[in-house]
């Protein structure tokens, strides 16, 4: 049905919080340079499956995850005990739902991610700074205040400045965390334009509540509920003509 | 009708009301203030009259014979504070960082921040007697470092607390995004929410210093009191607190004057550092 490589293969993931079985059985294919999107009602365990790319649930004791995420192309699991949470999350970008950026120059932002990869050089940083700010398309808006705070932007901008942030160190995949529920319509649209550009670079996931915006921007689409993973394929089919009942009744809005 | 009747009735007691409990918080405030102005104002009127250079220029004379100054206790104040300081900022600071950052998710270590919550409020008087068991009696002697310690152990949980106060203010979502792009723990300690909450952490060092600058009662066991100039930390120093005590209860009435002065120094030496502290903090970029 298609022949973009594999980036990324889920198998048989289960995950705990604590006691609470969050994820079970997740079985899910995500395809270098392709746009794949989470949807599912909230408490569906979207955004913990997500999380789970970056091992982000390692900064919190309790968590435990069983089954396999390999990492290609060298078939690294993400989740293996012997990996190193912070070699994933250098490969495996992240933005949040609401814009974080950090209370630094706008400069120092996108320059940080940079720093921790070991580059020090100033022609270096300002050359990739400069890059990471036009890949988010922000550039224009922000060369002649680079080093200005990064809470003077507008939440739109600051939202791109972290998609700066997060590009900066080139990943291979870029997870986005419902980027846009705290933004009006027009910072959407721009970062939705940003998210389709950027799959020329890289693979992008994201999970969002807004099922047009998942038919707007991915090319797969992946439906949760209850902690399971209950159908998965090209978003074109997901939106049309879904195999499941309980797909069409979330996608019509029968629920959710 | 009668609705309305009662509908007046019910304001006109909501403004009576109103006006009884503005009145009350306006005197409780009051009863506050009255109190700080007149102990300024009494410290300014009476110091103010007897302070001159050769109070900071000279070291005390014997009783009777003029022109002796406090030299030696502004000196050794100034050097007890600040060795203070010296050990209870890195401490403080150092022991608030591992309560918010490392300590979050632990019983145990909750524990000890309640308990350090305690310490905050702790009579300094047992924190002296403590030092003293702890260093003057097995040194021999009473010494200026011994008084620095206890000055330090009484700052340390006033800085710890506010660290880790200011520290659980910065938004955890900022500690994510430092995560995300690979920062190791201390990275994200030190670039994120240090960084963030560096202003706080500051207020909460200029309050500990605070804290300290008026203390006697822990000096009077530890380094006690020297009617010579010192600045060798491990005999005996002089300190404007205690000197105070001992110029104030003795009989000389040049003492008293020097006491008076050495107040006035002192009240208004403190509430300086305060405010320019404060400033300079205020004044501080957020960015970094």
């Amino acid at each position: 049905m298609n022949n973009a490589p594999l980036k990324i293969e889920v198998k048989d993931l289960n995950f705990y919080y604590g006691r609470v079985h969050a994820l079970r059985d997740i079985n899910l294919n995500v395809y270098e340079k392709k746009v794949t999107a989470i949807i599912g009602p909230s408490g569906c365990g979207k955004t913990t499956l997500l999380r789970c790319f970056n091992r982000m649930h390692d900064l919190y004791p309790g968590n435990r995850y069983e089954g396999e995420i390999i990492l290609y192309p060298d078939k690294v699991n993400i989740v293996g005990k012997e990996v190193d949470p912070i070699m994933v999350r250098m490969r495996i970008g992240m933005v949040f739902q609401k814009p974080n950026p950090f209370p630094k120059s706008i400069y120092e932002n996108v320059a940080y991610g940079l720093k921790l990869k070991g580059i020090k050089k100033k022609s270096v940083l300002d050359e990739k700074v400069e890059q990471a700010l036009r890949g988010a398309a922000l550039w224009e808006e922000v060369k002649d205040r680079l080093h200005e705070n990064a809470y003077s932007l507008s939440g739109g901008q600051q939202q791109r400045l972290c998609i700066a942030r997060a590009i900066a160190p080139e990943p291979e995949v870029l997870l986005f965390d419902e980027p846009t529920s705290a933004l009006d319509p027009i910072s959407t649209a721009k970062i939705e334009d940003l998210i389709v550009e950027l799959k020329n670079r890289l693979t992008i996931l994201i999970v969002t509540h807004n099922m047009q915006q998942a038919a707007r921007i991915s090319d797969y689409t992946a439906f949760m509920y209850m902690g399971k993973l209950i159908e998965y394929g090209p978003t074109e089919k997901i939106f049309t003509k879904p195999d499941e009942k309980l797909t069409e009744d979330y996608i019509t809005g029968r629920f959710g | 009708m009668g609705d309305e009747r009662h509908l007046r009735r019910v304001i006109l007691k909501r403004k009576v009301i109103n006006v009884v409990m503005l009145t009350l918080s306006t005197l409780t405030a009051m009863y506050g203030l009255v109190w700080l102005f007149w102990i300024l104002g009494d410290v300014l009127i009476n110091g103010f009259r007897f302070i001159s250079l050769q109070l900071f220029l000279n070291d005390p004379t014997p009783p009777g014979i003029e022109g002796g100054g406090l030299r030696h206790a502004f000196v050794g104040h100034f050097i007890i504070t600040s060795l203070a300081a010296l050990i209870g900022v890195p401490i403080g600071i150092g022991t608030g960082i591992f309560f918010a950052e490392y300590g979050r998710h632990s019983k145990l270590i909750k524990t000890f921040r309640n308990i350090t919550d305690v310490l905050v409020s702790f009579p300094s008087i047992v924190i002296g007697t403590f030092v003293y068991a702890l260093m003057v009696k097995p040194l021999g002697h009473f010494s200026a470092i011994s008084g620095s310690v206890s000055l330090a152990l009484l700052m340390i949980p006033v800085i710890a607390i506010t660290t880790d106060e200011i520290l659980k203010l910065v938004p955890n979502s900022l500690r994510e995004a430092g995560y995300a792009l690979g920062a190791h723990r201390w990275q994200v300690i030190k670039d994120i929410s240090i960084s963030a909450a560096k202003r706080g952490i500051l207020t909460g060092v200029i309050l500990g210093i605070a804290r300290i600058s008026g203390e006697t009662a822990p000096l009077l066991f530890t380094s006690f009191n020297n009617n010579f100039f010192s600045l060798d930390i491990t005999k005996p120093m002089a300190s404007l607190t205690v000197t105070i005590f001992q110029y104030a209860m003795g009989p000389y009435e040049e003492w008293h004057r020097q006491a008076w002065a050495a107040s006035l120094v002192l009240t208004f030496g403190t509430l300086l550092f305060f405010i320019t502290a404060k400033a300079v903090v205020h004044g501080m970029r957020r960015t970094a």
